[in-house]
């Protein structure tokens, strides 16, 4: 990720992203409104990097990450990757693509089917597709068990005899089988404890240099996304609010929330503890009614009559800023 | 695979580090799944004593014609004959061995039990699964229909269409098995409903399964347990059901043997007073059946559903 970014084509590209949730209501079901999960996100993702998308929960991260590998089906917009929208693509279509792409997620605990020993979860993806003879599939399973750590003598167990960050590499490892090219991290970590964490990001890091993947790292810890990524996606509210490098989001934020969510992030110094910090006030506003203007004025403490009325644009060159008084112009 | 990630130097490092509580404790054999059910079922002893006498039963029905002291249908001089040497168990007014009779009428038992039973688990699992996993329009169509067939009074819906198509022990395996699958289909949907949530299932998705292997492969089989416990109930009621019909001329018909025609003669006053060779022994093999089913039945529940009893 040393190259400038506008000279390499990114391997994907999100265009106003929106997922709507109808809410139904009464015998017939009719719908009487929207949950906006997913409201107008667009973003690229470059070949070899990790884009961390962080928020509070809530905010849409999660549901931008399955709509990717299309585990929910988007409401509008278009998700570009290897010259095909997978946002309006049929699913047979899809499922040829599929193998470019894979998800690890979050809870290890119910993301391994509890009645399969663990070789036939990794070599499946491979007999499903006809991409191995059982003999060629057992043999990349042994390789794989190898690379995330698991001694093969494993394989013949079943998922609910290893530990949380144990499953967690199993998740891995099934979705490497596939060799995909992009791997969507939906809160890898967040189900684990703190000293597994740090194994299972170095494995995505180590994986990352090895196989040339690229990442879109869900998480809602801004340790582990200031540890993984190149670059930082922050939402609120099923919007972008700020999209830069990670060391711009953490040493320059612009955004009055990215700001706020960096203060909230506890200080491991204790001496440093007593330093001003602004706190946030207030709980996030409901997604299916959500403010008008700027999404964030109900809770900003810079807010200004504009922000109640007109919705900031996603604007700025390398670091996108959706805000109408970004700190730097606010200070000067 | 042309991964190169030197596993010399990560290996054993990140199996290392993993703390010891954490460690998978090394078994000296790996217990699967179904050994687990096996050594909880087997600590109910009721249900143990139900598989006995259970396959006591089939064997008596598949070895019938062997071990059947005559034809069931073989029509002897003495009528209504108290147990002898030469009738163990009397015969009946027409003047057939009982003790014949009772042994192929396990035969008719079994065979709607099981085969009903298959056939309706077999509908209920198939429109369980589409309904749960599709959702939507289907769902509702199916589930409807679930309704209307359950709503039917179930006994009299089949005394008709036995007494259209006509009895016999085909048609009535057929006809408990066409209508028993709403309780079947709902109990699997339910299942469906949560599995399929469930991130192994998405993770099916994402990996670009078939939908049919996640129905059969991913979802199935974790929605197995209570379909299991549901169909053993199942053939007890199947069983009842059969020896209902036959009871009422609706069933397995005369000359063939099944306990429930058998019981017929207990119409009578008569026989209920002085000849009780004539129902006791159908009745009881009725009450031996479906008791047996009904503790595998239980051990099987208690075996399967609860999760973290040891």
């Amino acid at each position: 990720m040393n190259m400038p970014l506008d000279q390499v084509k990114p391997l994907l590209q999100v265009k106003h992203l929106k997922k709507y949730y109808p809410i139904k209501k009464g015998v017939i079901s009719k719908t009487v409104g929207y949950v906006k999960a997913v409201d107008d996100v667009s973003f690229d993702i470059y070949p070899g990097e990790t884009m961390g998308i962080v928020g509070e929960s809530g905010c849409g991260k999660s549901t931008t990450g399955r709509s990717l590998v299309r585990l929910e089906d988007p409401t509008a917009g278009q998700i570009i990757f290897q010259g095909k929208d997978l946002a309006n693509i049929s699913h047979k279509e899809m499922r040829k693509l599929r193998t470019d792409l894979q998800i690890i997620f979050q809870d290890p605990y119910s993301s391994l089917n509890p009645r399969k020993r663990i070789g036939d979860l990794l070599a499946e993806p491979l007999l499903a597709h006809k991409l191995a003879t059982k003999e060629e599939a057992d043999k990349k399973v042994n390789e794989i068990m190898e690379i995330v750590g698991l001694p093969k003598q494993y394989k013949n167990r079943y998922p609910h005899q290893f530990s949380g960050g144990q499953r967690q590499r199993i998740g891995i490892a099934r979705a490497l089988m596939l060799r995909p090219k992009l791997i969507i991290c939906d809160e890898p970590v967040s189900a684990l404890d703190v000293s597994i964490q740090a194994q299972v990001l170095n494995l995505l890091k180590d994986l990352q240099k090895s196989l040339n993947l690229t990442y879109v790292f869900i998480a809602h810890g801004l340790g582990a996304v200031k540890y993984i990524s190149d670059r930082i996606t922050v939402m609120y509210l099923g919007k972008v609010m700020e999209l830069a490098t990670t060391r711009d989001i953490f040493e320059n934020p612009k955004h009055p929330y990215t700001e706020i969510l960096l203060n909230a992030y506890p200080i491991p110094n204790p001496h440093e503890r007593n330093r001003n910090q602004m706190v946030i006030e207030g709980d996030v506003p409901s997604p299916a009614n959500p403010p008008k203007g700027c999404v964030f004025h109900t809770r900003c403490p810079f807010a200004k009559d504009i922000c109640r009325e007109k919705a900031p644009e996603l604007t700025g060159k390398a670091h996108l800023v959706a805000c109408h008084f970004p700190i730097d112009e606010r200070n000067a | 695979m042309a991964m190169k990630l030197n596993p010399n130097k990560n290996v054993p490092e990140l199996a290392g580090t993993e703390t010891s509580g954490q460690m998978v404790v090394p078994f000296e054999k790996e217990e699967t799944y179904l050994h687990m059910i096996m050594r909880r079922f087997l600590k109910h002893r009721l249900a143990c004593v139900g598989v006995v006498v259970f396959l006591l039963i089939l064997l008596i029905a598949l070895l019938a014609p062997v071990i059947s002291p005559q034809d069931p249908a073989k029509i002897f001089n003495e009528f209504e004959a108290a147990p002898s040497a030469a009738h163990w168990l009397g015969t009946d007014p027409v003047g057939r061995d009982v003790m014949s009779r009772l042994i192929f009428g396990a035969q008719v038992s079994i065979t709607v039990g099981i085969g009903a039973v298959a056939i309706y688990v077999a509908i209920g699992i198939v429109l369980g699964l589409v309904a749960g996993y599709f959702g939507g329009w289907i769902d509702m169509l199916i589930m409807r229909l679930t309704d209307v067939f359950m709503s039917f009074p179930y006994f009299m819906v089949i005394l008709v269409l036995v007494s259209i198509i006509g009895p016999s022990l085909f048609n009535i395996t057929l006809v408990i098995g066409l209508l028993g699958w709403p309780a079947i289909a709902r109990l699997v949907r339910g299942s469906v409903l949560s599995i399929k949530e469930m991130d192994y299932v998405k993770a099916g998705v994402a990996l670009g399964y078939s939908t049919p292997k996640i129905l059969f492969q991913h979802i199935l089989p974790n929605a197995l347990a209570p379909i299991l416990v549901n169909a053993t109930f199942g053939v007890a009621s199947a069983i009842i059901m059969e020896a209902s019909l036959s009871f009422l001329g609706m069933g397995v018909r005369p000359p063939a043997a099944s306990w429930g025609n058998m019981l017929t003669q207990a119409e009578s006053i008569t026989v209920l007073s002085s000849q009780p060779w004539l129902w006791i022994p159908p009745g009881l093999m009725i009450l031996l059946a479906v008791l047996s089913v009904n503790f595998i039945g239980d051990g099987l529940r208690d075996a399967i559903e609860s999760q973290n009893a040891k």
